[in-house]
């Protein structure tokens, strides 16, 4: 972002850059750049705060004031938000015949199409695979878990892709469960942490690594810090 | 997963720096038009999704805000955008800025570049300039740029 700031300053757009990683910021150096100290993934920190939102651009078209280049710092920090954790209800067992993940990926159905319903498919599903497809790419991935090479297992595109697509449906199934919109990276360690489908793509990450596979081809199937 | 841990990841990653820093004095703000230009990788549904290493951008139309996330990296939380999309580009909030005379109006034209670059080069010479231009010809004055 900052350097498409210096970019469009140069072809004479003003620009008011915001920045999440304080040192990132700093090192490009914006020529007008407001560091927010939130999660990575929301700039303007907290979604559904329409009264936050907008303390943030105010704070951040006051730097078109400015005569000469300006950092500044907002005021609030968000950085502890994720202790909060996010606690959802799993479906029971239906169907024993089934892997435990592929249940679940059933039982979450309907909260994932109510999430959808109300807040439409933005980073859920789609990338890859539908909603619809979810099992069948589960399935594969168990059968990387269980040793069968990734190339052979039946994966419905680029691994790393198509584990976005599942944990997008979790993530979304979750907002569906949820009472409020969850505080930032929740919905993630809920899917990798609680979820079978979470211990499915992290097992089939390992499994690959551990198999010698190129490093880009099972490590964006999970956060890197995983 | 801790989004500090993340952060201090992304901070290893070399970041370009300019000797030059240009400066455009911008028109009144209460007159001036704004887009924001985001690094989300968002795109419409009908658009072409974003390629590993894609150093173009999405032309987003501000009348038909269906953006959704094409982003490759997994390492950000999504859910804010999910649930509403003015956490990273945040649009109804520059509405009600225009409604106010705060801001002039809002541009019918906004853009999505993907975050996860690590050669910047093409952006610098092609598409960062190329979007630029787009803006400039469009009548925007003011660009916020929001970072995923």
């Amino acid at each position: 972002m900052s350097t498409l700031a210096h970019i469009f300053e140069e072809a004479g757009l003003a620009t008011v850059t915001l920045g999440s990683i304080r040192k990132q910021i700093e090192s490009t150096a914006p020529p007008r750049g407001l560091w927010c100290d939130f999660p990575l993934g929301r700039p303007l920190g907290k979604p559904g705060d329409t009264e936050f939102q907008h303390r943030v651009l105010a704070h951040a078209f006051s730097l078109l004031d400015a005569t000469e280049p300006v950092f500044e710092e907002f005021g609030e920090s968000l950085a502890d938000e994720e202790s909060e954790g996010l606690s959802c209800p799993l479906p029971p067992r239906t169907n024993a015949d089934l892997h435990p993940a592929v249940d679940e990926v059933r039982g979450l159905r309907p909260a994932y199409d109510r999430a959808i319903a109300q807040y439409g498919n933005r980073a859920a599903t789609g990338r890859v695979i539908s909603a619809d497809e979810i099992e069948d790419a589960l399935s594969a991935f168990v059968r990387v878990a269980e040793g069968t090479p990734w190339k052979e297992a039946g994966i419905p595109g680029i691994p790393a892709r198509v584990a976005q697509d599942i944990r997008g449906y979790y993530e979304v199934a979750g907002l569906g469960l949820s009472d409020h919109i969850p505080a930032a990276w929740t919905g993630t360690n809920w899917f990798l942490d609680d979820t079978e489908g979470g211990k499915v793509v992290l097992s089939a990450r390992a499994a690959m690594r551990d198999a010698g596979e190129k490093q880009p081809i099972w490590f964006y199937m999970a956060p890197g810090d995983r | 997963m801790a989004d500090r841990d993340v952060k201090a990841m992304a901070e290893s990653i070399e970041a370009p720096s300019f000797d030059n820093v240009a400066f455009t004095t911008p028109p009144d703000l209460s007159k001036a038009t704004v887009a924001v230009v985001t690094s989300a990788s968002l795109h419409h549904e009908d658009q072409e999704d974003f390629a590993p290493n894609d150093i173009g951008y999405r032309v987003l139309d501000n009348d038909n805000r269906d953006y959704q996330t094409g982003h490759w990296s997994p390492n950000f939380d999504s859910v804010g955008f999910a649930a509403d999309f003015n956490t990273v580009i945040p649009l109804d909030r520059l509405d009600e800025l225009a409604a106010q005379g705060k801001i002039g109006k809002v541009a019918s034209t906004h853009l999505s570049y993907a975050g996860n670059q690590f050669d910047l080069s093409a952006v610098r010479m092609d598409s960062g300039p190329a979007g630029a231009k787009l803006l400039k010809d469009e009548g925007v004055d003011v660009v916020l740029l929001t970072p995923v």
